[in-house]
């Protein structure tokens, strides 16, 4: 209850705050400049130039805070040592080269980074297309969307347990054992697994990340003109060949969209593999290395370093990204 | 080569029968155009031909095969959408020989038809474009042309000028008109709700109104000879004057009493049981004349329209009668605000009774 009532205040507090400045400043404003007197063009003039800066002042104060600042004192402590006392120059970098485990990290990444993109929007676009036509497309579309609603954590501790492993002849509590034994085959402990554990943590993801696909897809599948699908029918194209031949095509903006967007989520990943193996047998991944050198290394020299590193692999793909998105929009 | 029958066709979306009773028979080479006002079917009708649109009751066969379950695409049509419907992402080329790519056609005839079509429609310097970079007129000859290459049995044309501006209508109408020319045995049915296309394209024209055809007809027979008030005043503009009023007298000339006061005289036929039926007089307003002596109309011009070859003069209305108008030709402008006495020649006359005029009794 005590929670409820400080997170209650909080939301009132925060919305009445953001309600009384945008008032006040602009009351302010008002005042300081007033529309009538000898000056009135002039004061309407300088107050119009002034307001959208007044209404933009608090995000870029805390994009400022909490991004920009960051930024710049992760670049610092990357070339500092341990502790941050002393400067080091590029020797966290040249220890990251030659770290096994963040070459691990990277390779997974990498692998990461292709299967999981390319399948959520796979999926998407299968599944956006085919609820489309069937009469319970929305509940199917509502199902396919819920583990969006899912935090990665929560996400993982529910496939964690599919990936559950009980001794032999003990009754199996994971699904993937329980139906391996169905079929005759004997349980593993799957998540060791080299190579074959990180495409399991990738179905994780891949299980997330199609309900956004689908969402979006389904909005830009239903924007294509009905006209164009209907004189390729008249044209004579199958199902599959209007499919692929007229409808992908038209919306191909959008699924590299989606597909950057996801690919963006996707170097950013760390709390799946966090949760479900922390980086052993194999599956590291840069984001849960960075996490691990700071936290469990002491190190926030080379955890800094790993962070830059993130940042300038997600950095072209954003503004590439951007871009594609504001052409769209037009 | 296609002829076209529709036997009592039929479209219904659950209970609510949006067209009924729909019979044509349309034979090789005709332009039939079906108009309406909007809502009144016919681009529905259209649809149900080209098979977009599920017939749900009657029979629809091409050349005396049924149609009603065979696919659009085996249908030996082709259609061209209001829209145009091009594929936004490829060229004029590509969107032109889609279909035949599709029919799995080889790389020498798809090219052959591609380029003759495109030939036709003046198209070959922008064969490689992509639509975007295409004008509106462009782009809707791209969309016939796309019909061409198919080299259907049975043209479809859904509104394909209303999109485009009022100069280029009139051009791309001459267009439709010589393809037609050159194209002497295919069948077209075209859509519109512009009555200058309808007049100025048809063989014959299907006009549609509340869910079934009111009267089909070649152009100038609509005109001359119209079946029933709708198409009357649908035909022609401004629309036709309707003056109600009473038979005084019945025989080969038929004169009737008008409300206003007014004698009109008609070379309508009508029998001795006709006396004191009511009646009303429909003149075009190019039919009416100003007269010195005693006519069917007298009554004060409100507004003059002088458009140098002719002048339309719309009267005061008179009570709850509806606005009259008259087209005279040449300029008078003067007559605004003075009493005019209109006529009209007896054959240029049509009555109504109930509705249905009195010739198709």
């Amino acid at each position: 209850m005590e929670q409820f009532f400080g997170a209650a205040t909080t939301i009132v507090i925060g919305v009445g705050g953001c309600l009384l400045y945008f008032f006040a400043s602009n009351l302010l404003l008002d005042r300081l400049f007033p529309a009538s007197g000898p000056n009135i063009s002039r004061n309407i003039n300088r107050a119009n130039a002034i307001r959208p800066w007044l209404f933009l002042l608090p995000a870029l104060i805390l994009l400022a805070l909490y991004l920009v600042y960051p930024l710049f004192w992760s670049i610092y402590l990357s070339v500092m040592d341990a502790g941050g006392q002393r400067f080091v120059g590029a020797d966290n970098y040249v220890w990251m080269v030659n770290d096994p485990k963040f070459i691990e990290s990277m390779r997974n990444n990498i692998l990461w980074l292709i299967v999981v993109p390319a399948f959520s929007t796979f999926f998407g676009l299968v599944a956006a297309a085919v609820t489309d036509r069937i009469r319970w497309g929305n509940f199917a579309k509502a199902m396919i969307f819920m583990p969006m609603a899912i935090s990665f954590v929560g996400a993982s501790v529910i496939w964690k347990f599919v990936y559950d492993f009980r001794p032999e002849g003990q009754n199996q509590i994971g699904l993937l054992n329980a139906i391996v034994e169905a079929f005759g085959g004997a349980p593993e402990t799957w998540l060791t697994h080299e190579i074959v554990n990180s495409f399991l943590l990738m179905v994780v993801l891949i299980w997330i990340q199609t309900g956004f696909a689908m969402v979006i897809l389904s909005a830009a599948l239903r924007g294509i003109p009905e006209e164009t699908v209907e004189a390729a029918i008249l044209d004579g194209a199958s199902p599959l060949q209007l499919f692929f031949k007229i409808k992908v095509p038209q919306i191909w903006g959008t699924i590299l969209v989606v597909w950057t967007t996801i690919t963006i989520t996707v170097l950013k990943v760390f709390d799946i593999v966090l949760t479900m193996t922390n980086g052993q047998w194999g599956t590291q991944v840069l984001g849960n290395y960075m996490y691990d050198w700071l936290v469990r290394g002491q190190d926030s020299g080379r955890a800094s370093a790993i962070a830059i590193v993130i940042m300038l692999l997600v950095l072209p793909i954003m503004i590439w990204n951007i871009r594609n998105a504001r052409r769209e929009m037009r | 080569m296609a002829d076209l029958k529709l036997v009592n066709v039929e479209k219904a979306y659950g209970e609510v029968r949006v067209l009924r009773d729909i019979n044509l028979d349309i034979k090789t080479g005709e332009l039939i155009v079906f108009v309406g006002p909007s809502g009144c079917g016919k681009s529905t009708l259209l649809r149900m031909i080209a098979g977009l649109e599920r017939i749900t009751g009657g029979d629809f066969s091409i050349d005396g095969v049924r149609m009603n379950d065979i696919p659009p695409a085996q249908r030996g049509i082709a259609m061209v959408f209001q829209s145009y419907a091009l594929y936004p992402h490829m060229t004029v080329r590509d969107n032109m020989a889609f279909a035949l790519k599709i029919a799995k056609k080889s790389a020498a005839e798809i090219n052959a038809a591609v380029e003759k079509a495109a030939k036709i429609l003046q198209l070959t310097p922008y064969l490689d474009r992509l639509p975007k970079a295409l004008s509106g007129g462009q782009r809707q000859r791209v969309a016939i042309g796309r019909s061409i290459v198919r080299d259907p049995k049975v043209y479809l044309f859904d509104e394909p000028l209303s999109n485009l501006d009022a100069a280029l209508r009139v051009a791309t109408r001459i267009e439709i008109a010589q393809l037609k020319e050159q194209m002497p045995n295919s069948t077209m049915i075209y859509v519109t709700h512009d009555q200058v296309e309808a007049m100025t394209l048809a063989s014959r024209i299907v006009v549609l109104a509340g869910g079934g055809i009111s009267q089909v007809g070649a152009p100038l027979e609509l005109y001359e000879r119209p079946r029933n008030e709708f198409v009357a005043q649908f035909i022609g503009s401004p629309a036709m004057n309707l003056l109600p009023g009473q038979v005084i007298a019945t025989g080969a000339q038929t004169v009737v009493r008008l409300d206003n006061g007014g004698i009109a005289r008609s070379s309508v036929p009508t029998e001795a049981s006709d006396m004191g039926l009511r009646v009303n007089v429909g003149v075009r307003p190019e039919d009416f004349l100003e007269t010195p002596e005693e006519g069917m109309f007298t009554g004060e011009v409100e507004i003059t329209e002088a458009l140098g070859e002719v002048t339309l003069l719309y009267f005061k209305r008179q009570g709850d009668a509806a606005q009259v108008v008259a087209k005279l030709p040449g300029i008078h402008a003067d007559l605004r605000h003075k009493t005019v006495t209109l006529s009209a020649a007896a054959h240029k006359v049509h009555l109504f009774a109930n509705g249905e005029s009195l010739l198709y009794r």
